[in-house]
C-alpha cells in the first residue's frame, strides 16, 4: 500500500516537471513571436561564436580607446633618453628567493664587445608595480581630468640622480617612449577614424543612394555614373594623392578631420549602391503598396517601411567597410601621409619599422601590427556574423 | 435593384519601354453593382492583376474611365481626380493581396500593421485605436492577444486574416481581392473564403475577386469575367457562364475544373501552344491561335465585346453558332 502511494507521488512529480517544461517552452515561443527584427537578429548573431568573440575583443579595444589615458602608465610625450630602444620590462615576482609580488628591476645600460648598447637588469633594488599610482595628468573623453593611472611603478626606492623607472610592457621606441602607452593612445586615432569616417559615408550613402533609388530616371543615371567614376579609381594612390594635399603644419585635429573625410569620400559609393538597390527592391514590396493604398504619405512610407527595411543590410556593409578604413589609415600614416608626429596612430608607430635593422634589434616595435590585425579580423568576423543574421525572415 | 458602384469603361493599360509596348489591359469594360462579387479569371499574364491595380489606383490606367460611386453619392472618375479627393476615396477602396508573406511588413507588430491605415487617415487616441483594432481583429478571427506579435509568428492563413483586417479597418465599400486565397492551402482557402463572404454580408461589401481558380470563383462570385491576353472575352452571371459558356476559351477553362466525382469522365479540352506574346498580339481575335473553332474570319477581323444574352457579354465571332459545353 505504502509503496504504491510512493509510486504515484513520483509519477505525479514527473508529470508536474513535464508540465513546467511545457510552460517554459510556451513562454519561450511567445517571446520569439513577440521579438522584433533586431531581437531576432541578435538571437542569430549570438549563435555565431566567432562574431561574439570578435565583439568582445572590439569591446575591450574600444574600452582602451576611451580610457587610454588611465590605462596607459605613461603619457603621449613622456620620453627618457636612457630607455631609448629598451626591450619590454620583465615582470618578476621573487626577489632574493622571497615572494614579494610583481615588481621590475631598473635597467642599466652597458655596451657589449661590438659597442652596442645593451640593457642589463640592476638586481639591487626592486621597484614594485602598484595599482592606481600617480603619474602624468590626462583627460578622459576630453573633460574628466586625473593623474591616477591604472598601474605603474612605485619609484620611492629610486636612488638620487637616476631616471625614474618606467614599466614598459611592450618595450620602448628610439626616443625611449613606452610603446604600450603609445599603442593605447594611438588606438584613439586608429580606431576612431574608421568609425567617424563610416558615419560620414553612411550619411552620404543614405542621402545619395536614397535619392537615386527614390527618384529613378535621369537622377538615378547621373548618380550611378558618378559612383562608377569613384569606384574606378585605385584606392591607395588616390588616398596618397589626397593626403599629400593636406597642407603641412596644420593642427592635429585638422589632420584628423582631413583623414576621416578622405576615408569616407572613398567608401560611400559602395554603400550608396546598397541603399539604392534595397530602395528599389523594397519600393515594390506589397506591404509598401498596401501602405500607399491606405493613404500613408510618401515620407512616412520611407521612414517607416523603407529605411528600417534596409538598415540591417546597411549596418552589415558599414561593419565590413571598417577594416578597409583601419588599414587605409594605418598604411597612410605608415607612409608618412596620414597622422604626423607628435600625434600618433598605429601607422605612425610602425614608421620606425621601416628599417630592417630596427626590426632585427627591436622586434617589439612590430607589436602594433598585431593590434591592427586583431582589429581588422574582429571587424571582419563580426560583419560576417551580422551578414548571416541580417535577414532573420529567411 | 442596387446601384452601380463601379463602372469600368474601355480601360487600357500599356506598359512601354523604348521598343516594346505591352497592352496588359486592353479595352476592358464592365459594371459592378453594390454588394456583388465579381470574379475575374484567366491564366497568368492575362492582365487580371493589372486591372485590379488600376481599379485601386495603385497604377494609372493609360486610357479609359473608372467611375466610382462614392459614399457621398457622387460619382468620381478615379483616373482624373485630385490628390485630396483620392485620399478620401482610398478609404473606401481597399485591396487584399495575394502573398500573405510579402504583404505584411515583417518589422511591424500586427497591431501596427492593422492600425496603420487608421493612423494615416484619422487622429485617434491610443485607446480608441486599440479598441477599433481589437474589434476588427476578432471579426476576422484573430485572437486580440496576438496583436503584440510580429508577422513571423503566424501561418499563411492567419497572415491573410491580418491582411483582411488591415483592408477592413477603414470600413471600405469596395475591396479588390487579388488572388487573395491562391497562396493558401485548400482547407485554409475555404476558411478565408467563408470569412470573406460573412464579412460581405455584415458590412455590405462589394468584391472584385481576382483568381485563376475557377472553383473558388464559382463559389464566391455573382458574376464572372474571363480575361485573355488583356481583353475581357466573356462576362456573365456565374451560373450562366458556367452552364452556357459562349466563348471557346471559357469552355476550355471550364473543362479543366476538376469535379469531385469519379464517375464523371475527364473530358478536358487541351489548349495547344503557348499564350501569345502580349507585346505582339495576334491579328483578329487574340484567341484564334489556340482556338479549335477558328475560321478564316477569326484570323483577320477584330472582334467586339457584345451582349449576346441579357447580362451575358462575349467577344467571339461564332458565339451564335457554337454550342459549347459548360459544367452542369
Amino acid at each position: 500500500m505504502m509503496r504504491t502511494k510512493g509510486k504515484t507521488n513520483s509519477s505525479e512529480r514527473v508529470l508536474r516537471k513535464e508540465e513546467r517544461k511545457l510552460q517554459k517552452r510556451i513562454k519561450q515561443q511567445e517571446k520569439y513571436f513577440m521579438s522584433s527584427q533586431w531581437q531576432l537578429m541578435a538571437r542569430r548573431l549570438v549563435k555565431h561564436k566567432l562574431a561574439v568573440i570578435s565583439f568582445v575583443i572590439l569591446a575591450i579595444l574600444y574600452t582602451g580607446v576611451i580610457f587610454a589615458g588611465f590605462i596607459a602608465p605613461q603619457g603621449l610625450e613622456d620620453y627618457s633618453a636612457t630607455y631609448s630602444n629598451a626591450p619590454p620590462s620583465k615582470i618578476h615576482f621573487i626577489h632574493n628567493g622571497k615572494f614579494v609580488g610583481p615588481f621590475v628591476y631598473r635597467y642599466d645600460t652597458e655596451f657589449d664587445k661590438f659597442r652596442n648598447k645593451i640593457f642589463v637588469e640592476n638586481k639591487e633594488e626592486i621597484y614594485p608595480i602598484k595599482f592606481f599610482v600617480k603619474g602624468v595628468p590626462y583627460k578622459i573623453l576630453g573633460f574628466i581630468e586625473s593623474d591616477i593611472h591604472l598601474f605603474g611603478v612605485d619609484n620611492s626606492n629610486l636612488p638620487q640622480g637616476k631616471d625614474p623607472v618606467v614599466l614598459m610592457l611592450f618595450g620602448a621606441d628610439k626616443l625611449g617612449r613606452d610603446l604600450f602607452s603609445r599603442v593605447l593612445i594611438g588606438s584613439q586615432v586608429s580606431l576612431t577614424v574608421p568609425l567617424v569616417g563610416t558615419f560620414i559615408s553612411f550619411v552620404l550613402a543614405v542621402i545619395i543612394g536614397g535619392l537615386s533609388g527614390y527618384y529613378g530616371g535621369w537622377v538615378d543615371t547621373v548618380i550611378q555614373r558618378i559612383i562608377e567614376v569613384f569606384l574606378s579609381f585605385p584606392t591607395l594612390p588616390l588616398w596618397m594623392a589626397l593626403s599629400a594635399a593636406i597642407p603641412p603644419g596644420i593642427s592635429v585635429t585638422k589632420v584628423y578631420i582631413f583623414i576621416t573625410i578622405i576615408m569616407s569620400l572613398l567608401s560611400w559609393p559602395n554603400l550608396a549602391r546598397v541603399v539604392r538597390s534595397k530602395f528599389l527592391a523594397l519600393k515594390k514590396e506589397d506591404y509598401v503598396l498596401a501602405a500607399r493604398l491606405a493613404g500613408v504619405s510618401d515620407f512616412k512610407i520611407i521612414i517607416r517601411h523603407l529605411v528600417p527595411g534596409f538598415m540591417s543590410y546597411l549596418i552589415v556593409n558599414l561593419t565590413l567597410g571598417i577594416p578597409g578604413m583601419i588599414l587605409g589609415e594605418t598604411s597612410m600614416s605608415f607612409l608618412g601621409l596620414g597622422m604626423r608626429p607628435p600625434a600618433t596612430s598605429w601607422g605612425v608607430l610602425l614608421q620606425e619599422c621601416q628599417s630592417i635593422s630596427n626590426i632585427a634589434n627591436c622586434p617589439w616595435k612590430l607589436i602594433p601590427v598585431i593590434f591592427v590585425g586583431v582589429a581588422v579580423l574582429a571587424f571582419n568576423f563580426l560583419g560576417d556574423g551580422m551578414r548571416d543574421a541580417a535577414d532573420p525572415y529567411k | 435593384m442596387p446601384e452601380t458602384i463601379l463602372t469600368v469603361k474601355n480601360v487600357s493599360k500599356v506598359f512601354s519601354s523604348k521598343k516594346v509596348h505591352i497592352r496588359a489591359v486592353n479595352n476592358v469594360s464592365f459594371e459592378v453593382k453594390r454588394g456583388e462579387t465579381i470574379g475575374i479569371v484567366g491564366e497568368s499574364g492575362c492582365g487580371k492583376t493589372t486591372l485590379g491595380r488600376c481599379i485601386v489606383r495603385a497604377i494609372d490606367a493609360t486610357s479609359g474611365e473608372i467611375l466610382y460611386l462614392a459614399e457621398d453619392g457622387k460619382v468620381y472618375d478615379l483616373q482624373n481626380i485630385d490628390k485630396k479627393t483620392l485620399r478620401g476615396i482610398r478609404k473606401e477602396v481597399q485591396m487584399i493581396f495575394q502573398d500573405p508573406f510579402a504583404s505584411l511588413d515583417p518589422r511591424m507588430t500586427v497591431f501596427d500593421i492593422i492600425s496603420e491605415p487608421l493612423r494615416a487617415n484619422f487622429k485617434l487616441k491610443r485607446n480608441e485605436l486599440e479598441e477599433k483594432v481589437k474589434s476588427i481583429a476578432s471579426k476576422v478571427g484573430l485572437n486580440p492577444s496576438y496583436l503584440k506579435r510580429y508577422p513571423h509568428a503566424f501561418s499563411g492563413g492567419q497572415r491573410q486574416r491580418i491582411g483582411i483586417a488591415r483592408a477592413l479597418v477603414l470600413n471600405p465599400r469596395l475591396i479588390v481581392c487579388d488572388e487573395a486565397v491562391s497562396a493558401l492551402d485548400v482547407s485554409v482557402q475555404a476558411q478565408v473564403i467563408n470569412l470573406l463572404m460573412d464579412l460581405q454580408k455584415e458590412f455590405k461589401l462589394t468584391y472584385i475577386f481576382i483568381s485563376h481558380d475557377l472553383s473558388v470563383v464559382e463559389h464566391i462570385s455573382d458574376k464572372v469575367g474571363v480575361m485573355y491576353l488583356g481583353k475581357m472575352v466573356e462576362y456573365a452571371p456565374t451560373e450562366e457562364l458556367f452552364r452556357n459558356p459562349l466563348h471557346p476559351y471559357t469552355e476550355a477553362l471550364l473543362s479543366a475544373v476538376l469535379i469531385a466525382d469519379p464517375t464523371v469522365k475527364n473530358t478536358r479540352i487541351p489548349l495547344e501552344g503557348e499564350i501569345p506574346n502580349p507585346a505582339n498580339p495576334p491579328s483578329g481575335c487574340f484567341f484564334h491561335t489556340r482556338c479549335r473553332y477558328c475560321i478564316e474570319k477569326c484570323k483577320t477581323e477584330d472582334v467586339s465585346f457584345v451582349e449576346k444574352k441579357p447580362g451575358h457579354f462575349v467577344a467571339c465571332h461564332r458565339a451564335d453558332e457554337l454550342n459549347l459545353r459548360g459544367i452542369v
